[in-house]
């Protein structure tokens, strides 16, 4: 067997959780968050979020009786804010099955610690990514042709077009990661059914865990649920980000068409979607003193996968540069030595706010004191929030603004629905957020549970050897049984 | 709380249900299932907060069977979205874009990839919901107070009467050797629970 089915502290490393955390206290911790009355930021933060949320649908309901007339949308920049907006949202959705799957493959058990809440932002995020393609069609009653519904014109969607398979593979994605989540928190459900003192809370909780018994029968085929829900995501969240960039990619706009949109932009997904993640999690954490499960260790490695994914970023952009200048092709050269990078382009501040904030600012974490630093890691998760969306703007609208012939070059400003409707999409996440740190266990506890030193069954065997003889001689467990005792 | 009609009596004219033992750490959970699988007993189950590692092996269980499940269904995902978009755009309504012929499998590669993944996702998760027979709100076990806390830091040994082995004097005596922390019979009219650990219970 592989080292990682082996007790933690034989493989030289140090628990995952604070010293004397027990499964009572994991318990306790995680779940008292959803019994005791929300703290008073929390009311405050919610009447906040849920007036932006308001904003939103006045914003959509003006969008609806007006057109899409009322967006800054115009010749030459036909797509903008929306599809901006489309990719950020789904880019940031794209951290939380990276935790729950990618890192689960991989045996990177810290991530119990934040998967639960990487996911719950997953759906929330992809849930803001698809108000834009419903609403950018213009007339959102007819959104139904997007799909391959018989309609009165008996045609069929266009199976070619990047844009179908865009549906197909964003609303896979929001119901695999969905059906991922529920699963998760089976157990956790039953914990608070199991600790409910009214019966609204015993009937709700009760209804929704399913009758989860813990039974080790069922624990075995709920693993293998899990294992091979990992196994299906992983393909899954890299197909999403990648179909996403075919959007660009297939067409023949220069700064778009490009081969490395793919990979690139499934890096940008996973920096962006860990960035917000760091800075949910450092309010809430917080907020909520769950600092005994979610500790600095885990941070730090959150921002050393941010150093990574900032820096492939960072290469994607460079090479852009090294395609436009090898190709020798003039339009894209012109691109991004004229639009994009030089400072006549009417967007370069837009392309070099992209830079500092996604390239430059994550450098900092070279550094072990900056990685561990909480004021520095909000700070530089906002701005690669910030510089991530700005990504997006800029291969957008910048490709689009000059087109081939100087009479159709033209400029994109938003509008205040624009702004409203992006503002108000923030409104939504931070609802759906905080309605699900009131309600849902925000830590995978029976997750946690598992990888505490006393979850391996042969953590106390050396203080009971004659128990232990007629035990097993499975080849798990023996290694690290001896590791252990040796280090006593 | 429904806790008085809870009354700890032995109810003669009820059947038992299942044997509950409680442990408290993860490696005498482990050791109990050993012994109660070479015991020779079928129908008995562990309920823990968490997986335990080894489980498995202890209660000696085969491997589980969702894979078995969840290929083929896949694989109907993948051949709905390839009939699916042969013959809504090769036979039905034959569009030609860029030249392409209506029926050109490599566009069409990206669906067959999402819905083979979609299929599979319900498959996974309906499939174990199937074989691990849940939702199932009600259960006798559920009748004992101190089962709640499985979901918090307690670990339960359960031992069903349906067991061809089962012997309400004789489990009795194979419970009382596993060095349960308590152990309760538990009845299947949704009230009675006897405590068996204590030594106050009324023999049969």
């Amino acid at each position: 067997m592989s080292s990682v089915n082996l007790p933690i502290k034989s493989i030289g490393e140090t628990p995952l959780t604070a010293e004397g955390t027990t499964f009572r206290s994991i318990t306790e911790t995680v779940a008292r968050v959803t019994e005791n009355p929300a703290p008073r930021g929390w009311w405050i933060a919610f009447l906040i979020s849920s007036s932006f949320l308001g904003i939103m649908t006045m914003a959509i309901g003006y969008l609806f009786w007006m057109g899409v007339g009322v967006w800054g949308n115009n010749a030459p920049v036909y797509w903008a804010w929306d599809i901006t907006n489309f990719v950020w949202w789904i880019g940031i959705g794209h951290a939380g099955t990276l935790i729950s799957a990618v890192l689960f493959l991989f045996r990177q058990k810290w991530r119990t610690a934040i998967n639960r809440f990487a996911e719950a932002m997953t759906i929330f995020a992809v849930i803001c990514a698809l108000v834009f393609p419903g609403i950018h069609v213009g007339r959102a009653w007819l959104a139904y042709y997007m799909f391959p519904l018989p309609n009165e014109m008996s045609i069929w969607p266009n199976f070619k077009s990047p844009l179908i398979w865009d549906i197909f593979a964003v609303s896979t994605y929001a119901t695999v990661s969905t059906l991922f989540w529920f699963v998760g928190l089976i157990p956790d459900l039953a914990t608070l059914r199991d600790r409910a003192k009214t019966p609204l809370r015993r009937m709700i909780y009760g209804a929704l865990a399913l009758g989860w018994r813990g039974s080790n029968r069922a624990w075995q085929n709920y693993e293998r649920a899990y294992l091979i829900l990992a196994a299906i995501s992983t393909p899954l969240v890299l197909s999403v980000h990648s179909v996403v960039s075919f959007d660009f990619a297939t067409s023949l706009i220069p700064g778009w068409h490009t081969t490395i949109f793919p990979p690139y932009f499934v890096a940008g997904a996973v920096f962006s979607g860990f960035a917000m993640v760091m800075t949910l999690m450092l309010v809430t954490r917080a907020v909520y003193g769950v600092r005994s499960i979610v500790m600095m260790k885990h941070l730090e490695l959150m921002n050393k996968i941010m150093l990574t994914t900032g820096s492939l970023v960072g290469y994607a952009y460079g090479m852009e540069f090294f395609i436009a200048w090898y190709s020798g092709d003039q339009y894209e050269q012109w691109l991004f030595f004229h639009n994009r990078a030089s400072l006549d382009g009417p967007f370069s501040w837009a392309y070099w706010i992209m830079i500092s904030c996604n390239v430059l600012s994550p450098q900092v974490f070279w550094f072990k004191k900056m990685r561990t630093s909480i004021p520095v890691m909000f700070v530089v998760s906002i701005l690669i929030n910030i510089g991530m969306w700005f990504e997006r703007f800029v291969i957008i609208v910048t490709s689009l603004h000059r087109d081939f012939l100087p009479s159709s070059w033209g400029y994109y400003k938003p509008t205040l629905i624009d702004i409203f409707t992006y503002l108000g999409t923030l409104g939504l996440f931070f609802t759906l957020f905080l309605l699900f740190i009131r309600w849902i266990p925000m830590v995978a506890i029976s997750e946690v549970k598992g990888v505490l030193p006393e979850a391996d069954p042969h953590h106390d065997a050396h203080e009971e050897h004659s128990h232990d003889e007629d035990g097993h001689d499975e080849a798990v467990g023996t290694p690290g049984l001896v590791a252990a005792e040796a280090e006593e | 709380m429904s806790a008085p009609q809870k009354k700890r009596t032995a109810g003669r004219e009820k059947k038992p249900a299942l044997y509950l033992a409680e442990f408290n750490s993860a490696g005498e959970i482990l050791h109990a299932a050993e012994k109660t699988h070479a015991a020779g007993y079928k129908k008995f189950d562990t309920h823990t907060p968490f997986p335990v590692h080894g489980m498995d092996a202890a209660m000696g269980l085969s491997d589980s069977k969702l894979g078995l499940i969840v290929f083929p269904i896949g694989l109907c995902g993948t051949i709905a979205a390839f009939s699916m978009m042969m013959w809504m755009n090769g036979y039905d309504y034959p569009i030609i874009i860029g030249g392409k012929p209506p029926t050109s499998v490599p566009s069409m590669i990206p669906i067959m990839f999402e819905l083979t993944v979609l299929f599979s996702a319900f498959a996974t998760v309906f499939g174990m919901f199937g074989l691990n027979k849940i939702p199932q709100h009600h259960h006798p076990i559920f009748t004992s107070d101190r089962f709640a806390s499985f979901s918090d830091d307690k670990f339960f040994l359960s031992i069903e009467a349906e067991d061809p082995k089962f012997d309400v004097e004789k489990t009795k005596a194979f419970i009382a050797g596993l060095h349960a922390s308590h152990v309760e019979l538990v009845f299947d009219d949704d009230k009675t629970v006897e405590d068996v650990s204590s030594g106050h219970a009324e023999a049969h």
